[in-house]
């Protein structure tokens, strides 16, 4: 059974369609990315499947059950966790609050306690900086942040949506490599990305999706090696 | 010396007054982002409230409610305070859930007008002959007006008596004791961090499994309770109880906003700092310039505030994207 | 954001009225404001005939209202700004005109009861001393105005309110009227502050000049600026402050100065509608005209009648004011009621009764595409 399974998925903002009947799924593991260009619909993808944008039609499956149209923090609850564009950080709190929210859905203080270790050993510059308005951290910082708090919800399936956005390429390298790490530790990752041949190196399988629709899917290394996807996203003539 | 000392001691317990009243309209706004005019009309309920419940609770008890010849117990104003405050906290959760909720996704203008008209509505329901009726009454003093200390202060070419009164020290006690509450309640609690994450985004907040609707149903119950125990205080120092349509409760509601804009609208220790700045410079300045323009004051002092320092004294700038 | 942009084609509509105002720009202010006076004269002779003293008197009280909500209109609707102040302004201009008037007539004649007969002398000098109050008004929208440039939104809205209740504050400090022609004449300047009008208790006396004529002539000259405004290239400047501010800034538009502009203005039509006010006969202007909860009506009729709309806003108006007078009856639940129309009305049509277009527009066949996707 698919950990995740989007089924002919359908949604308008207002009187524009902005996803025309996507599918996809991600299998338990996997580390899956959605590329394409500006506006072609990924953070909308995202969106509607963690509950923040309702579907017109189609269906999201989340471990075998039919989570569209629920309120997004019951999906938060089932363990699908976004890490949205723009980081979503809370920049009126500090760091150390960030990551406490986090875990606001977990009680059990010592898993959460292991959890949060573990997420500052990935990302020591966030430790450095606990008791900081999350507000004043640089953006690469806000970035670990971002990702060290969703560790600490325990997802099943952690979406991240433009990580590598307005980053330094040093930086860029640091957070995908973690990524891979997080990955090899069982949670599996749906990856959004404008920087196809980043995303492209760290995923099993791929997505391309063009103005709300879908329109070709394989193994990573297969569509980063298609002249269609080098012309149009890897910047190859 | 005598007369800053007085003016110093209403001061306090107005200002704790309106810092009060300023904390439901600055959460509002920092979760919702609307100022929330049918605030004023929660005060005037928990005030009304206090009223009915004094008329049925001292009889009991034995007391004449308009010449009681001796004060109730102390619980009987504490247990008063109470069901004023739970009762407007779940009148609170009744209107956001009904009026403001469908609007989420609405133009602020929108929500705006709906809380004008949540507060026409409260003021004539009010003022109904079987709710609380359209003329004035007398609040039965719930408390000894005992004069706590007598101080001999120098006042010109002699000495002048200060009085510090029950009634005072207990408004200024009461205001603290809920503040230091909220205070632990936003800062130091899991929920307030919540609150404070929902205010800054609500999307985000949700992505955080924060129940969006929950929280901000939660801080119009505390913002509307605290509201009641304004009303309740506002009451102990001034018996003389005005219709629920009567201007001065519009007033008394208006400088509380103000208080709450000249903290920082969003910031809850703004609000309360706003409070206590209001309420000095209405005193002093009623005091030793004119109490005729004592509204003056505090809305001259407003306009220079956004203007010298838009986001208030306490707020943060926010400088708009593209 | 990109799509809120103004588009090509946009441009082009723009030049093209700019080159036919040129033509018939002349006959299209005149013969409105020609018609609309006709309308006034007609009213005048033939309403009360038909309806009586006492609805005429409603239907004066619905012109004041119109130029009231109208000219908050420009604000609220086409810059999107939001005052809650307007009846300060109202309640400036009607303290200035009735004090012209008061103490002209006082002066002139002796007295100040209504001197002439319609149109007669004592009539002008009430038209003259509304626009005079129309003046001082817009003088104070451009200082109320002011701070729009660097507050906005809800912070501009309280800056308004301040305005009107400092105003209220203000005229209750005010001196007592002087009622002798006498001491009038013997009076120093120095009298004037604080001006003689009355205090706390109201401006009592004013002369009683106001009519259906002078009443919809003044709602006439306000529609037609409004609506010649709405339809010129200062008006789409400042529809498009209101959609963008900032993609408006970088398109070219001053910001600053259309925002003043749409206050003075609307000041300025409010001033006069204070001064109609004040001059209406069983109406004893005071400090609380002033506050903020008259302000509100006007809000509210901008808002159910549709921001920018300018016949929705003059509908709202008109059952906004008649209303409370039919409820009359039901005195206890009137305002219930009026809350209640007010909250329901937010949440099934919160875009106002006709939106962003004009009445004729809703008609089918003449509308734009949106409005026939609502039909």
């Amino acid at each position: 059974m698919s950990l995740l399974s989007v089924n002919d998925l359908w949604v308008s903002y207002g009187a524009i369609q902005a996803l025309r009947g996507i599918s996809l799924r991600v299998e338990p593991g996997e580390i899956v990315t959605l590329i394409g260009g500006n506006g072609a619909g990924k953070s909308t993808t995202l969106r509607t499947i963690s509950g923040l944008l309702q579907p017109r039609s189609g269906e999201i499956q989340f471990q075998g059950q039919a989570i569209q149209g629920r309120a997004p923090h019951h999906i938060v609850t089932s363990g699908l966790i976004q890490v949205p564009e723009g980081r979503g950080i809370f920049a009126n709190l500090t760091v150390d609050e960030n990551l406490q929210l986090g875990a606001f859905t977990r009680s059990d203080r010592v898993a959460i306690r292991k959890d949060r270790e573990r997420a500052l050993e990935l990302f020591p510059r966030v430790r450095e900086r606990l008791k900081q308005l999350a507000g004043t951290l640089s953006g690469g910082e806000q970035q670990m942040l971002a990702i060290a708090r969703a560790l600490l919800a325990r997802p099943k399936l952690l979406m991240l949506d433009e990580p590598s956005l307005g980053l330094a390429p040093q930086i860029v390298q640091t957070i995908f490599q973690v990524i891979r790490e997080i990955n090899r530790e069982g949670t599996t990752i749906l990856l959004v990305e404008q920087n196809a041949s980043m995303a492209l190196q760290v995923a099993h399988r791929a997505y391309v999706i063009e103005v709300g629709e879908m329109i070709m899917d394989g193994p990573a290394a297969e569509l980063a090696a298609s002249d269609e996807v080098r012309k149009a996203y890897l910047g190859a003539h | 010396m005598a007369d800053f000392a007085q003016t110093l001691m209403t001061a306090l317990a107005i200002g704790s007054l309106y810092a009060l009243i300023a904390l439901g309209y600055t959460m509002v706004y920092g979760i919702l982002k609307f100022i929330n005019f049918a605030h004023s009309d929660i005060v005037v309920l928990g005030a009304w409230v206090s009223y009915t419940l004094a008329n049925k609770i001292l009889p009991m008890l034995g007391l004449n409610p308009h010449n009681p010849e001796t004060a109730p117990p102390l619980w009987v104003g504490a247990l008063i305070l109470l069901s004023a405050m739970v009762a407007c906290g779940l009148l609170g959760f009744a209107i956001e859930r009904l009026a403001y909720k469908p609007l989420r996704r609405a133009p602020r203008l929108n929500v705006l007008i709906t809380a004008i008209g949540v507060s026409l509505l409260l003021q004539n329901i009010g003022q109904l002959n079987y709710v609380f009726g359209a003329s004035p009454q007398k609040m039965p003093a719930l408390m000894p007006n005992i004069d706590l200390l007598r101080l001999s202060l120098p006042s010109g070419d002699g000495y002048r008596d200060v009085v510090i009164g029950l009634v005072d020290v207990m408004i200024f006690a009461t205001s603290a004791v809920l503040m230091l509450v909220l205070e632990y309640l936003v800062f130091r609690t899991k929920l307030g961090t919540a609150m404070r994450a929902v205010s800054f985004s609500t999307d985000n907040a949700s992505l955080m499994g924060i129940p969006v609707d929950r929280v901000v149903s939660f801080t119009f119950v505390l913002g509307s309770s605290l509201a009641a125990a304004a009303g309740f205080l506002y009451v102990m120092k001034y018996p003389g109880l005005n219709q629920p349509a009567h201007s001065i409760w519009v007033l008394l509601g208006l400088k509380a906003f103000v208080a709450a804009v000249i903290g920082g609208i969003g910031n809850v220790r703004g609000a309360v700092l706003g409070g206590f700045v209001i309420a000095f410079v209405e005193q002093f300045g009623a005091f030793y310039i004119s109490s005729n323009y004592r509204d003056v004051y505090v809305f001259a002092l407003l306009i220079i505030i956004l203007l010298v320092r838009p986001t208030g004294l306490l707020g943060s700038p926010v400088r708009e994207k593209v | 954001m990109a799509h809120s942009a103004p588009e090509t084609p946009a441009k082009v509509t723009m030049q093209s009225a700019e080159t036919r105002r040129s033509h018939d720009s002349i006959w299209r202010g005149l013969l409105p404001l020609a018609l609309g006076m006709v309308l006034a004269l007609a009213l005048q002779f033939v309403l009360p005939a038909i309806v009586g003293q006492y609805n005429s008197r409603i239907v004066m009280d619905i012109g004041i209202a119109m130029i009231m909500a109208v000219s908050l209109n420009i604000v609220n609707g086409m810059t999107g700004q939001f005052s809650i102040g307007h009846a300060g302004f109202m309640t400036l201009g009607g303290y200035t005109a009735a004090m012209l008037t008061y103490y002209g007539s006082l002066y002139m004649w002796g007295a100040p009861p209504a001197h002439g007969h319609f149109l007669g002398a004592g009539e002008w000098m009430m038209a003259g001393a509304c626009i005079v109050g129309g003046l001082v008004a817009a003088g104070a929208g451009y200082v109320v105005g002011l701070p729009s440039l660097r507050l906005r939104g809800d912070y501009l809205a309280i800056v308004t309110l301040g305005f009107g209740e400092i105003l209220r504050v203000v005229l209750q400090q005010t001196s007592k009227v002087i009622e002798d022609p006498a001491a009038l004449k013997a009076a120093k300047w120095s009298q004037l502050f604080p001006p003689p009008v009355g205090g706390a208790i109201g401006f009592a006396d004013v002369p009683k000049y106001t009519n259906l004529f002078w009443v919809y002539t003044f709602v006439t000259i306000t529609v037609v600026v409004a609506y010649r405004l709405k339809n010129s290239s200062l008006g789409r400047a400042m529809i498009s402050i209101r959609e963008d501010e900032i993609a408006s800034q970088a398109m070219g538009v001053n910001i600053a100065r259309n925002k003043v502009l749409a206050f003075v203005l609307a000041a300025f039509f409010a001033g006069t509608a204070g001064g109609l006010f004040a001059h209406e006969s069983g109406v004893i202007i005071s400090p609380k005209d002033a506050g903020f909860q008259r302000s509100f009506d006007y809000v509210i009729m901008t808002v159910l009648g549709g921001r920018g709309s300018i016949t929705g806003v003059m509908l709202a108006a008109s059952i906004l004011t008649a209303l409370p007078e039919m409820l009359r009856d039901f005195e206890q639940y009137r305002l219930i009621m009026y809350a209640l129309l007010l909250i329901i009305m937010m949440l099934v049509r919160p875009q106002g009764l006709f939106g962003i277009h004009e009445i004729w527009q809703l008609w089918p066949g003449k509308g734009t595409r949106t409005v026939q996707k609502k039909a």
